[in-house]
């Protein structure tokens, strides 16, 4: 079954940007610690990591693909799943510094102890262990979207107003960790980490290791979302996208066909997430904005929904963008920002992948029509010779 | 005839001047007394000026009131060679002196020549109930209202006697409220009999408010048994009576933010209910209006400093036309391309507010702007025991100024009637012969505009800052959507009932938590009925 799946799931494209992935996955941590500084393809540490960042938000794009490209659901709320995986790669991130916090409490971080809380509060429980904490990063934003999506597909919540209240949802979580008593460092959010699994966070080591990790997991998720986007079920989600009321009236449940479809992305989201917080060294609330939400939306849509290669093409080609240009010209990022929204929504709505591919099936159709009128007139003037 | 004339007029010159003169030795003399009295503070204890305060205060004559707040301000001196006290003011390494009742300068003298007249706290309570009794009398309504409430924070069975007389011929009712009140606060601490004390009692509940409800706690541990029931429940009305004036507090506050959210979500109601366009750019159209408001008010100060006062009536309308504007360009340019792919026009108009946040953080920088509240914006009055601002009250009125016009816009004129029409069927519309595509823009430029109109009214309670905007967003979303799409009398309800709702969870959960609740009870209610409070009925709402 599992063969099946993957040899549906592996179309030529898909198979092409795995391995590039891979490979990537392997050649830049080489690069980066088996070559000298000074070497010409030697890639320095913060590429490494600023890439590695990438890599997160191109996986948190193709989480989002998968429920507004093929299924038709704008979820403005992904920010959240995102930020609830970094929270819990933070929780574990933190229990790891131990005694070694400005405050020296071996069970406590630093922020409980400032607030004078006695004891480690429940829901920390279990975050000393990685294995645990990995768990979390990927059950809670399932849990949530999954009673988020229970409730709001059942009741047929959808178009602009699912796209509202999931950007409330966000917005309420983002109030709610902004308060001391919840017990997530409030504003400061997590941060001063020191290591994970024993290796130091800052060491190139570990650095290139946490990027070649990003890649490995984008390159799983795009096979795994590969698959369900090309098997039966993924056919149905298109249905569901494209016609809802006739895919209900044929038969299936589409509020489970969305709720599934919700639910893994939003656990991919998480997985983003939990990558994403030992690249840049914090989690604060500010990653639970609705604004952020926005933004994967446009990398998404600049790279092409509904392809599954172009929310990753969006999402670095967006953000290496904006990395460039809040270095070079600081107050035209958001024109930029805005711009792209404007336009790529009015003269893009494919995507650069999107429209490439259009772009190349014209040609494939056009040189298929060229071809067939040449054999026809190819034919047409051979007849009067075998009329002879 | 002339001759009797003037001698009768000669006769009442004479006894003028009698009278006259009489009454300046009766006042010199009443003035070396007052003296001697005001002389002997001097070197006394802290027990014989006591005394002394007292004996003054029964004098009743107003001069010796800067004599006695010097006293207690301990600004009191007495010169060693002659014995004499002044008022005294620091000169340099020397003293100014005043003459203690006439105020007239005195010259000066060296500090070392001088004695200060010492004060306690126990001398200064004195001093205080017995200014309270000489400022009963002034001509001064102010002054007198004043004066009560002294006595009323200071009760002593001494100022009653000064009280009756003072409420037998105060005339002003506001000060006589005071006055009543303090009389009672007075009896309560005094030896009267039980009777007259019940009396005091029923007096001061009937006045209510939170000082009466300290004065009778206060009571309470001194009064003897027969009083104490009597005390007691009147403790339990009052303390009724205020949880009563707590709610209504609330729901003011309620409407006064229900009133905020009308008017950020009430343009909201026309481009998202009527043309169902979502329009993420809302809040910057909010934005815009302030930053019209904090120009315009910029040029007045500027050049017409005297039209303050017009500021916000000058900026209303500029404001509509700014707006409107960016809103028709907006709907020209963009929006019209995306008719029928509703989260296309989000993600477009999402960029569009990017970029005004962005122009507006390069023009005017990205801190919070001064915008000033006209003088009849600014301050408060009370009514019973709710505290209301003016401000708040005239944005409310404002809010529901602006609902009415856009009912009445809708409903009643050619415009309204196009856009009804436009709405409910597009094609039809045109068939008939409405320009459907420039009643698009119209609408949406109205929408804008009053979007704008808005934001004029929330510069005088908000930070005018280029984030403005984005705080009303996701609130007026929530309004719209929890009213009912479509419906204007939706958004009103919505608005206020939201408001409402959060005011009253915040003081059990806080302000956040408060904020989070209703967020996730309009999450829930959203299952439960998915187009809102007031939803509309039909085929039209499938499509």
């Amino acid at each position: 079954m599992i063969t099946s799946f993957l040899a549906k799931a592996l179309g030529r494209n898909i198979v092409i940007t795995v391995a590039i992935l891979l490979v990537l996955a392997a050649l830049v941590p080489a690069l980066n610690l088996l070559t000298a500084p000074d070497h010409p393809l030697h890639v320095p540490t913060y590429i490494v990591s600023l890439f590695g960042k990438y890599l997160t938000y191109a996986l948190l794009a193709l989480a989002l693909d998968l429920v507004w490209g093929f299924c038709g659901i704008l979820s403005l709320g992904h920010a959240a799943f995102f930020a609830l995986g970094g929270y819990a790669m933070g929780m574990y991130l933190m229990r790891q510094i131990g005694a070694r916090g400005s405050y020296g409490n071996p069970l406590l971080p630093d922020f409980m102890v400032f607030l004078n809380w006695k004891e480690l509060p429940w829901f920390w429980y279990g975050f000393d262990m990685f294995w645990f904490a990995a768990l979390m990063a990927i059950v809670v934003p399932g849990l949530l979207a999954f009673v988020f999506g229970w409730f709001a597909f059942r009741s047929r919540v959808n178009g602009v107003y699912l796209s509202i209240i999931t950007q409330a949802m966000t917005f309420a979580l983002l109030l709610a960790f902004f308060r001391n008593d919840m017990g997530f460092g409030g504003n400061n959010g997590l941060t001063d980490f020191k290591d994970i699994l024993g290796f130091n966070i800052q060491a190139n080591g570990t650095r290139s290791a946490l990027f070649a990790a990003s890649a490995v997991a984008l390159a799983l998720s795009l096979i795994i979302t590969s698959g369900i986007v090309r098997s039966k079920y993924g056919k149905i989600l298109v249905g569901v996208r494209d016609a809802e009321s006739r895919t209900r009236f044929l038969g299936y449940r589409v509020e489970h066909m969305k709720l599934f479809a919700f639910v893994v992305s939003a656990m991919m989201a998480g997985v983003a997430g939990a990558l994403y917080v030992p690249q840049v060294g914090i989690i604060n609330p500010g990653e639970f904005d609705p604004a952020n939400s926005i933004e994967v939306v446009i990398w998404t849509a600049v790279g092409g929904r509904g392809t599954l290669i172009g929310p990753i093409v969006g999402a670095i080609l967006v953000n290496g963008g904006k990395s460039i240009f809040t270095a070079a010209f600081p107050e035209f990022w958001l024109f930029a920002l805005g711009g792209l929204f404007v336009l790529v929504t009015l003269f893009l709505p494919r995507g650069i992948v999107g429209t490439a591919r259009q772009f190349v099936e014209r040609r494939k159709e056009y040189r298929k029509a060229r071809e067939a009128e040449e054999a026809r007139t190819f034919a047409t003037a051979a007849e009067p010779q075998a009329a002879e | 005839m002339p001759a009797r004339l003037i001698h009768r007029f000669l006769q009442c010159l004479l006894v003028a001047v009698c009278v006259m003169v009489t009454m300046l030795a009766t006042d010199l003399r009443a003035a070396d007394d007052l003296r001697t009295m005001v002389n002997a503070l001097g070197g006394g204890s802290f027990q014989e000026n006591q005394k002394q305060v007292e004996a003054l205060a029964k004098t009743g004559d107003p001069k010796i009131v800067p004599a006695l707040e010097a006293l207690s301000e301990g600004d009191l001196y007495q010169r060693k060679s002659d014995g004499m006290v002044f008022i005294v003011k620091p000169a340099g390494s020397n003293f100014k002196l005043v003459d203690a009742l006439t105020g007239d300068a005195a010259g000066e003298e060296a500090k070392a020549a001088l004695e200060k007249v010492k004060v306690n706290n126990g001398l200064r309570r004195v001093i205080r109930a017995a200014l309270g009794g000489l400022t009963l009398m002034s001509p001064d309504a102010g002054v007198r209202l004043q004066a009560a409430q002294t006595i009323l924070r200071t009760p002593s069975a001494d100022s009653l006697e000064g009280l009756d007389a003072a409420l037998a011929g105060e005339t002003d009712s506001a000060v006589k409220a005071v006055l009543e009140k303090a009389r009672a606060a007075s009896v309560l601490v005094s030896d009267r009999p039980v009777e007259e004390k019940k009396a005091a009692i029923a007096t001061v509940v009937e006045t209510g408010g939170r000082d009466s409800l300290s004065l009778l706690s206060g009571a309470l541990s001194s009064a003897d048994e027969s009083l104490r029931p009597d005390i007691e429940t009147g403790i339990q009305q009052i303390e009724d009576q205020l949880q009563l004036w707590a709610a209504g507090q609330n729901i003011w506050y309620g409407l006064s933010l229900g009133s905020v959210l009308l008017l950020a979500a009430i343009g909201l109601a026309i481009t998202f209910g009527v043309m169902g366009i979502i329009n993420m750019a809302h809040g910057e159209m909010v934005m815009l209006g302030a930053y019209t408001t904090f120009v315009v008010q910029e040029i007045i100060r500027n050049s017409y400093p005297d039209a303050f006062a017009w500021s916000l009536a000058i900026a209303l309308p500029l404001a509509f036309l700014v707006t409107g504007a960016v809103g028709l360009v907006m709907e020209r340019g963009i929006i019209r391309f995306l008719y029928g792919r509703p989260l296309e026009t989000l993600l477009a108009t999402w960029g569009v507010s990017l970029i005004l946040q962005q122009a507006v953080r390069s023009i005017f920088g990205p801190t919070n702007q001064e915008v000033g509240n006209p003088s009849w914006m600014s301050g408060a009055f009370e009514l019973g025991g709710l505290t209301v601002t003016w401000n708040r009250l005239w944005i409310i009125v404002f809010s529901l100024a602006v609902f009415a016009f856009l009912l009445f816009l809708l409903k009643k004129t050619p415009m309204g009637l196009q856009m009804r029409a436009v709405t409910q069927n597009r094609r039809m519309a045109s068939s008939m012969g409405i320009r459907t595509p420039w009643v698009d823009a119209l609408t949406f430029a109205l929408g804008s505009g009053i979007a704008g109109i808005a934001g004029v009214a929330l510069s005088q309670i908000d930070n005018v800052s280029p984030n403005l905007g984005q705080g009303y967003i996701i609130d007026s979303f929530m309004v719209v959507v929890f009213g009912g799409v479509g419906n204007l009398w939706g958004t009103l309800v919505g608005a206020f009932t939201l408001g409402i709702l959060n005011k009253f969870l915040e003081p059990y959960a806080g302000a956040v938590l408060g904020k989070i609740l209703v967020l996730v009870l309009i999450i829930l209610f959203i299952q439960k009925r998915p187009r809102g409070l007031f939803a509309l009925k039909g085929r039209a709402v499938e499509a």
